[in-house]
């Protein structure tokens, strides 16, 4: 159903574009083609400002200074130059995406820079751009005159040319809206929307996205402006870097709903519409004051926009209708077939691997081997580094020193993303799924990614393949907020084995679980050795540790303190105390390493000696 | 950089006072948005039009024959009142960071509205006996008007710096900043310190106003070409602090004057926007 819906999208849109293209036939007054040519000018300019900050979340303030671009390349080329202005467009295309390139190539390298960080920077770039043109010949402060200019004869007037070229581009930029949403692209963009570190852990080469979004975005916002140049006649900087641009769009937007590709195309009419009967009624005042609280009101009461709450009212009238979307699958996971080196060969090694933090020595040099087949537990107390390893591993660190050999190949410093392809995924202690993407999704992401496959819509059929060897194959619709904390963790289960993982770094799956919880939990762990995957298990809880893992590593203060047979290692003295504290110490050194769901006011529990205090767990 | 020349030692003097006193309504006027993004997590583009708001009423009374200065005192409760007004609409939806940029940006668009409607969108200039004050020290002008902002603006920065480090409220609010929750299990009223913080910032932005009034010409358009200048003093300084926006206002007034003695006018936004991109990019965490 959703795969002929997709095929009807862009039939619909382009059906749109040619009728609409018979419009100045009807022979209206050259007025309305104007109005028609600015509502289509806004449904560009936010549709691809949408591309890259509604899809990625990072709201650019920029977009004023690209389609500036657009405007002044066309403008100069054609007042200088005497270039035709059909031949500027594609060179105004292609300045904006260059500017926007060499911003982004900068700008998303810098971590931290989200949000209203990225808003301000991207506004300050406007103004610079504003300050260089204007003082240089480009402008030289007195603007740009292109009466000499001759208008193309694309329609019977000039202002009905003007509004078949908007059209034109309008459509494209819907198309190429819409088409990025139904990709690996786009589900990589919506992704990084939600957790940009997950995302890239996931396998989503987050710096490449970003940088083609803004790519994308810029080039259809400076042919844009390369049109709206001839448009205007008369192009100066006061008029174009502002910041009436990108307020403009992020309000439509924002209006519109800016996770969908049409809602910014909605909030453009709306907008435009407004603003053109307060100024035809001599209220252009009124109009500023009634477009700040709409703003006000939408982000207020609306904060998903138009488009999504309409969808939301109409899916749940369907409801009922609809049955389980998800195509029947047998519940045993089709094992997979990788463990076909034998057993016992080394998986990762690592060699001196260390990690500081500002002096800090979270990881002081480790040599850990994790051997094909088999669970191996990480163990240590609180701070004793075995997150930080977890997170170099997978690429989310890079270490400050030191080597990480998997598969015989040299992965130290390698982004997150690489290594995800390169077959480890990892889960998170505190699960982090995509809250705007149903739980389908958000495992269908890993298998897109980190397993490497083509398309959605594949990734969707393996995925409930994944969500069934979890139990949630009931909960495949509905969004992440839904579950309860068991089954989010299982969620992250789920997403780390659909990348078709050889090693899987699960960091305290069971921290937070009940006991009857737990034991779901190590049956399923079994369950994803057994089916080929070798696995790194952080864990407080000992009984678990102790039933699932064939050899276990012991950190402590970022080193390697112990190794070998699980019973053996934790009888070791020092193993003891580092995880319990000296025997001879008081209550107070009891573990902190107790069934992680006692709430802190609980007291230790009392008396035993720490020895006694494990073997209890032990049994 | 054509017309790049050397200043005469005077020219250069009174550019690096005068870019002291503009930088000295810059640190005024980041005074306010720094204290609200910083502790209460709110970007408040309003106190921009706050500001502009509170000039105009100025202007206005000033036309009665009140005393410009003297209206401060109808003025600043006022606002501190509106300040409050509007932080508790904003707690109400509890709204992030960026989303509070957002509505306070439509805020802004209302407000000028408002004042575009009331007192049209030409230029207006108070005429007052403090602007026919003016010293000659040295071979430079000190003239009364900026005098009397970069005496407010060390007072009220001084003023805030010293509550917030010494008073009990300011260590609360300071407290209610780093962990909204943990505070108030400790005992701290952290909404009653919010609309009292929300409420003394929109009071200075008037104070700003106030001093906009005395030495800038007017118009609603205006309000927008302050923005960005007093949001790079704001992230020069760093967030929540009551010294750094006027300390950085300085830095970039002085700046941003020796730039157009050296230059020509029109180049003094790139000083301070390509500081504003510089500081982003190297210290991405002073929003954060």
């Amino acid at each position: 159903m959703t795969a002929l819906l997709r095929r009807r999208t862009p039939l619909a849109i382009v059906g749109a574009g040619v009728l609409l293209a018979f419009v100045p036939a009807l022979g209206l007054p050259a007025f309305y083609d104007s109005l028609l040519y600015l509502i289509l000018l806004w449904i560009v300019l936010a549709t691809s400002w949408n591309i890259l900050s509604g899809y990625t979340g990072y709201f650019s303030f920029g977009h004023g200074a690209f389609f500036g671009a657009g405007i002044y390349t066309s403008a100069t080329l054609m007042a200088r130059w005497d270039w035709p202005f059909l031949a500027t467009l594609p060179l105004a295309a292609a300045v904006a995406c260059a500017l926007g390139v060499a911003v982004g190539a900068v700008v998303f390298r810098v971590k931290g820079i989200r949000g209203e960080v990225f808003a301000l920077l991207t506004l300050a770039v406007t103004f610079v751009l504003g300050t260089i043109i204007v003082n240089t010949p480009i402008d030289g402060g007195n603007g740009v005159s292109l009466a000499a200019a001759a208008v193309p004869k694309l329609g019977p007037t000039p202002s009905a040319t003007f509004y078949l070229l908007a059209l034109a581009a309008a459509t494209l930029t819907l198309l190429v809206a819409w088409g990025i949403t139904v990709t690996k692209f786009g589900a990589g963009l919506f992704a990084i929307h939600d957790d940009e570190d997950a995302a890239e852990v996931m396998g989503v080469p987050t710096y490449r996205y970003k940088l083609l979004a803004l790519a994308i975005s810029c080039a259809l916002a400076g042919a844009a402006g390369g049109m709206h140049a001839l448009f205007l006649n008369y192009v100066t900087v006061g008029e174009v870097f502002t910041i009436t641009v990108p307020l403009s769009v992020v309000l439509m937007s924002i209006l519109g709903g800016s996770r969908h590709w049409a809602g910014p195309a909605i909030g453009a009419v709306a907008i435009t519409l407004l603003l053109y009967s307060f100024t035809a009624a001599n209220y252009a005042v009124a109009g500023k004051a009634a477009v700040g609280l709409i703003l006000i009101a939408a982000i207020l009461f609306m904060p998903e926009g138009i488009l999504p709450r309409l969808m939301r009212l109409l899916a749940a009238r369907r409801q009922g209708a609809v049955a389980a979307v998800a195509p029947a699958m047998e519940t045993t996971a089709t094992a997979a077939a990788t463990a076909t080196a034998p057993a016992g060969e080394v998986l990762l090694r690592t060699q001196s691997l260390a990690k500081s933090f500002r002096g800090v020595k979270a990881l002081a040099g480790v040599d850990v081997e994790v051997r094909r087949g088999e669970i191996l537990g990480l163990l240590g107390p609180n701070g004793s580094g075995k997150s930080t390893f977890i997170n170099l591993v997978s690429g989310h660190y890079v270490p400050t020193g030191g080597s990480i050999r998997f598969e015989g190949r040299e992965r130290a410093g390698s982004a997150a993303h690489r290594i995800a392809r390169a077959g480890i995924a990892r889960t998170y202690q505190i699960p982090r799924p995509f809250g705007h993407q149903t739980v389908l999704d958000n495992v269908a992401l890993a298998a897109l990614f980190g397993g490497g496959l083509p398309d959605p819509e594949t990734a969707r059929r393996e995925a409930m393949t994944w969500l069934a060897f979890a139990g949630l194959q009931d909960k495949a619709q509905v969004l992440p907020d839904a579950l309860n904390l068991h089954q989010r963790k299982f969620l992250e289960l789920a997403r780390a084995l659909a990348a078709r993982p050889r090693l899987v770094l699960l960091d305290e799956v069971l921290c937070g679980l009940t006991p009857a919880e737990i034991d779901d939990a190590v049956a399923l762990v079994r369950r994803i050795r057994d089916q080929g995957a070798t696995v790194v298990f952080v864990e407080h809880v000992m009984r678990a540790v102790m039933a699932l893992t064939d050899r276990v590593v012991v950190f402590d203060h970022g080193e390697l303190l112990a190794e070998g047979a699980p019973a053996e290692v934790m009888q070791r003295p020092e193993v003891m105390t580092a995880y319990l504290g000296q025997p001879l110490a008081g209550p107070d050194a009891a573990p902190d390493t107790a069934s992680p769901g006692t709430p802190p006011a609980a007291p230790p529990p009392a008396g035993p000696a720490p020895q006694a205090g494990l073997e209890a767990r032990h049994a | 950089m054509s017309g790049f020349t050397w200043p005469s030692a005077t020219l250069l003097a009174q550019s690096v006072l005068s870019g002291v006193f503009v930088g000295a309504l810059y640190g005024l006027l980041g005074l306010g948005l720094s204290l609200s993004w910083g502790l209460l997590r709110q970007i408040n583009l309003a106190l921009f039009a706050f500001a502009f708001l509170a000039a105009y009423l100025c202007y206005q009374m000033a036309g009665l024959g009140v005393d410009p200065l003297a209206t401060l005192l109808v003025i600043a409760p006022a606002f501190f009142v509106l300040g409050a007004l509007l932080h508790a609409l904003m707690a109400h939806f509890a709204i992030t960071p960026f989303n509070s940029l957002l509505v306070t940006f439509g805020l802004t668009g209302i407000v000028e509205a408002i004042i575009q409607s009331i007192w049209t969108a030409d230029f207006r200039k108070l005429e007052s006996s403090y602007a026919e004050h003016r010293w000659k020290v040295a071979s430079v002008y000190v003239p009364l008007p900026e005098l009397i902002t970069l005496a407010a603006a060390l007072v009220l920065s001084f003023g805030v710096w010293a509550v917030l480090r010494y008073t009990d409220l300011g260590k609360a609010l300071r407290a209610s900043a780093e962990d909204a929750p943990i505070a108030a299990a400790f005992g701290i009223h952290e909404r009653r310190n919010a609309l009292l913080l929300a409420g003394t910032c929109s009071a200075l932005a008037s104070v700003a106003g106030v001093c906009l009034a005395l030495g800038f010409t007017l118009a609603p358009s205006q309000i927008y070409a302050w923005v960005g200048v007093v949001f790079a003093a704001v992230m020069l300084g760093g967030l929540g602090r009551a010294l750094a926006p006027l300390a950085a206002g300085i830095v970039i007034g002085v700046s941003e004057a020796v730039t157009m003695a050296v230059t020509a006018p029109s180049w003094a936004p790139l000083v301070s926007f390509t500081l504003l991109i510089a500081i982003l990019l190297l210290r991405p965490g002073r929003a954060a």
